[in-house]
């Protein structure tokens, strides 16, 4: 039995509903459509390389990073809690985590301004209190806040779902052994779940990156994002050329900050995602 | 496992069942397919219609000029009205994508007010009929604010750091500065918009927020002393807090109409063109304005409505306000200066 | 027992962030005003209200069938993928995943505009099943990602022993495999019915006439204030999840009992 066979549907799936169509973006990347026809060009490419547009990427990339690895801080306990709950409990708080992000996206958006606002109900609570609270509201941190409530699930359901297939026998074994329970994490828990983890930071990382509305409504559009640049390019500036090209070089970039993650784990651990 | 997909699969078979019934219709009739804004017209209004000419609606609704444009360019969906903005008419005229009207089947085109016919985005009105109309102005809020408020300049001013909320919008924001320093907001010269730059970069510091809708909640809420806004929503926010108030700068602002167009996609142009006629009877045209609460151009539906809106100046300003008021127009080419100078601004 | 009573504090804690704007979202479906600064009274009339409206109610009876349908599709599909890419050689398997995640890195504007251009060259008509599958493409990296890590951990011996032991090769799948990759398929799951409820620019561009999902309607609501409607029909539709939970439990503990009872 060819078990490998198995994936063929799914690659048809993606050849004919995503690669045609990123190929679609590729080409609108590299011309320009004018009345005399279509040419080729690397000028979209070019004005990438600005250093204003430099800046937002540099901006978007520095925000991604940290809304990820305060993710990683948070998800990677929680993921351990859920992991050891007995079995009836557990799918239960599995699905509890997930639900929020089932009531519409603005809707909670929206939600977490009512909070946050000058007079939002966390600066009245505290102000009961006499004491007189800074901005909460369109900062970097609120774009981070928003980022990491936003996309917690993603980095504790990978991990979790590692996590609970370790075999508890090997930390007993670890145990046995007399490892410390800091050493049993180290030495055998951790590198049992990297495939979660590597997985988590994808999936947080990524859409972390690209996002715009929530550096639009929190951040009170303050800091612009490449999510927000590319948003513009397709819909107000109608430059669908440079949209693209900002997309592809997102692209790039995704692509290879993950092959070199990718590569150290591999060195760690034999054979990691990829 | 298999037990969970189960019930979720009864679950939504009984959820559709129950949703599908309400919208089950038999025979087959003539269709319509409108796209407009959301929550932008009476409701009751689309029953009426197909009850009294038995033709089915297809209503859609779309959030941004942006959105329904790019859309309906790449060739998609064949409706047959859509109700955008003017500027993104203009550009929907140059490309071609739109049907001449014919104002033989539109009796009812004789109610709209004479100023708001042959526009700028339009000049010889063939294509558009003006649904709603607004403007562009300051909102403040008297508590905050103590003097008189009749410039843009006093989006500048210092005392109101952290009070002030812009739209994040690169045609409003650059549109009012290029006014308030005395420029055309459809200019295309390179040193004007430099100086509006300049402007912008200066104020940023000052602007606690570059808001779209939510503009409405901040300033019912008392969270910032001024806000540039559109009209409408200034007579809706007026409402809710009564501490807040309306004005059109002197140095002149921009005027806006959403009319309703017919796209070249459309397969019933006959249709279309009755239910323009439909939304310019005055008992229509009064009962979406009455619930929209947008400023109507129906001269007649506007003798229906009460005294107490007609002499609301928010809504309603006086023909010297509206002498300083330009129409924004397409900028084509030109679009792309504004983004570059709107991504500095903001990206600084 | 300090140790349990800290897990449960911070399972709290991290519940709390999780929902508290849930719970806003909640007490404000109660709001008499339609703005959400001010709180002017309570009343239930936006429950009343909701069902009245036909744009809510059907493009709730659209996001509920195409997220159902699209996340069973795309489970489906992403799990036999799995497998297949699990079985295969280093480099079309280094190549399949590396596939796999291209549609997550793509921005949703990328994804949505390219596909409608896809739909429109292949003249294919944009509606229901267009929509339908935009999602299921945009699900599927999520559950084929979910359960990767899992087959990663898979005991190959224990499948090679059920077959040694004469089970069929389908029945071994169910019995050895299945099971041990059932919570991925389940996080799977989960995550591809979460996208497709939440998502609104890819099925917007991807939709046609008459066919719009709750995102859709709540954004394009947006410019004259999103009205308390929407906070009804999200409070019902988080009824009736946690509602469904409880019963899903019940059984399970149920069942649970019924087999320790056996043993």
């Amino acid at each position: 039995m060819k078990k490998h066979l198995m994936a063929y549907p799914y690659a048809l799936w993606m050849l004919i509903f995503t690669i045609i169509p990123l190929a679609l973006i590729l080409v609108y990347s590299v011309i320009t459509i004018d009345d005399a026809g279509i040419h080729f060009t690397l000028d979209h490419f070019r004005r990438v390389f600005e250093p204003i547009y430099l800046a937002v990427f540099w901006r978007s990339i520095k925000i991604a990073t940290i809304s990820t690895i305060i993710c990683l801080i948070l998800g990677y306990p929680m993921a351990m809690i859920l992991a050891s709950k007995n079995l009836s409990k557990k799918s239960i708080l599995v699905v509890l985590f997930v639900i929020p992000m089932w009531m519409n996206f603005l809707a909670r958006t929206y939600a977490w301004m009512t909070l946050l606002e000058r007079n939002g109900l966390i600066a009245t609570i505290i102000g009961y209190f006499g004491i007189q609270l800074p901005s909460l509201l369109y900062t970097e941190n609120t774009v981070i806040l928003g980022m990491v409530y936003n996309f917690l699930p993603f980095m504790v359901l990978p991990v979790y779902s590692v996590l609970v297939k370790i075999d508890k026998a090997v930390l007993e074994a670890a145990e046995d052994l007399g490892a410390t329970p800091f050493i049993v994490f180290r030495r055998v828990i951790f590198p049992l779940s990297l495939p979660g983890v590597s997985s988590g930071i994808i999936m947080v990382f990524m859409p972390a990156l690209t996002t715009f509305v929530i550096s639009r409504l929190l951040g009170g559009a303050h800091f612009t994002l490449i999510g927000n640049l590319i948003e513009q390019q397709f819909l107000t500036t109608m430059d669908w050329g440079f949209g693209s090209a900002l997309s592809v070089v997102l692209m790039l970039i995704i692509i290879l900050s993950m092959g070199f993650a990718m590569r150290y784990e591999k060195e760690n651990q034999g054979g990691g995602l990829w | 496992m298999k037990r969970i997909l189960k019930s979720l699969m009864a679950f939504t078979l009984a959820v559709s069942m129950i949703l599908g019934l309400a919208g089950c219709q038999g025979e087959k009739r003539p269709q319509l397919k409108v796209y407009n804004w959301g929550d932008y017209i009476d409701y009751s209004v689309i029953d009426e219609f197909e009850e009294k000419y038995n033709i089915d609606v297809i209503y859609d609704e779309f959030a941004t000029n942006e959105e329904m444009y790019a859309k309906i360019k790449a060739g998609a969906d064949d409706y047959d009205i859509l109700i955008p903005s003017d500027y993104t008419i203009k550009r929907m005229i140059d490309e071609d994508m739109l049907h001449k009207i014919d104002f033989n089947n539109i009796p009812n085109y004789k109610y709209i007010d004479d100023r708001f016919k042959n526009l700028a985005f339009d000049p010889n009105n063939e294509y558009s009929v003006p649904y709603m109309w607004g403007t562009v102005g300051i909102l403040y809020n008297k508590n905050m604010v103590k003097e008189t408020v009749d410039s843009w300049k006093i989006l500048w001013d210092d005392k109101y750091s952290k009070q002030i909320l812009m739209l994040d919008s690169l045609r409003d924001s650059i549109g009012i500065t290029l006014k308030m320093l005395g420029y055309s907001l459809n200019t295309k010269d390179d040193e004007e918009l430099e100086e509006a730059k300049e402007m912008l970069i200066k104020q940023k510091p000052l602007v606690l927020a570059y808001v779209g809708d939510e503009v409405k909640d901040k300033m019912i809420g008392g969270e910032a002393a001024l806000a540039v806004v559109w009209s409408g929503d200034a007579v809706y926010m007026k409402r809710e807090n009564s501490d807040l108030e309306y004005v059109v700068p002197k140095e002149g602002s921009n005027i806006w109409f959403d009319s309703i167009v017919i796209p070249k996609t459309s397969q019933n142009k006959k249709e279309a063109e009755l239910f323009i006629n439909f939304l310019c009877d005055p008992e229509i045209a009064y009962r979406n304005t009455d619930y929209i609460g947008y400023s109507t151009p129906n001269k007649e539906a506007l003798k229906l409505l009460p005294e107490e809106v007609t002499s609301d100046k928010t809504a309603y300003p006086d023909e010297s306000i509206l002498a300083d008021c330009e129409v924004f127009e397409d900028l084509a080419d030109s679009l792309v200066k504004y983004d570059r100078i709107w991504t500095e601004v903001k990206a600084q | 027992m300090v140790k349990s009573a800290f897990k449960k504090i911070y399972t709290f804690l991290i519940f709390l962030f999780l929902y508290a704007p849930i719970i806003v979202l909640i007490i404000f479906s109660f709001n008499e005003s339609k703005s959400r600064a001010h709180w002017t009274g309570f009343t239930f009339k936006w429950y009343i209200e909701m069902f009245r409206d036909r744009q809510i109610m059907s493009s709730l009876y659209y996001t509920i069938t195409i997220a159902l349908t699209a996340s069973i599709i795309a489970t489906v599909l992403g799990t036999i993928a799995a497998l297949g890419i699990y079985y295969m050689k280093k480099t079309p398997r280094t190549i399949m995943i590396n596939l796999t995640y291209l549609p997550v890195l793509n921005p949703d504007i990328v994804t949505g505009i390219s596909l409608m251009l896809l739909f429109i060259l292949m003249k294919f008509q944009r509606g229901f099943f267009s929509m339908l599958i935009a999602h299921i493409t945009f699900n599927l990296p999520y559950v084929i990602l979910s359960v990767m890590p899992k087959l990663k951990q898979l005991d190959n011996y224990l499948y090679d022993a059920a077959l040694d032991l004469g089970a069929t090769p389908t029945y071994a799948f169910r019995k050895v495999v299945l099971p041990q990759i059932a919570p991925g398929i389940f996080t799977g799951f989960l995550l591809a019915m979460t996208m497709s409820i939440d998502d609104f620019v890819i099925s917007f561009f991807t939709t046609g006439p008459g066919v719009s999902n709750l995102a859709i309607t709540i954004y394009s609501m947006a410019r004259k204030g999103v009205s308390p409607k929407i906070n009804a029909v999200l409070s019902i539709m988080f009824a009736g999840v946690i509602l469904m939970l409880l019963i899903i439990n019940n059984r399970m503990s149920r069942d649970n009992g019924r087999k320790e009872n056996v043993v």
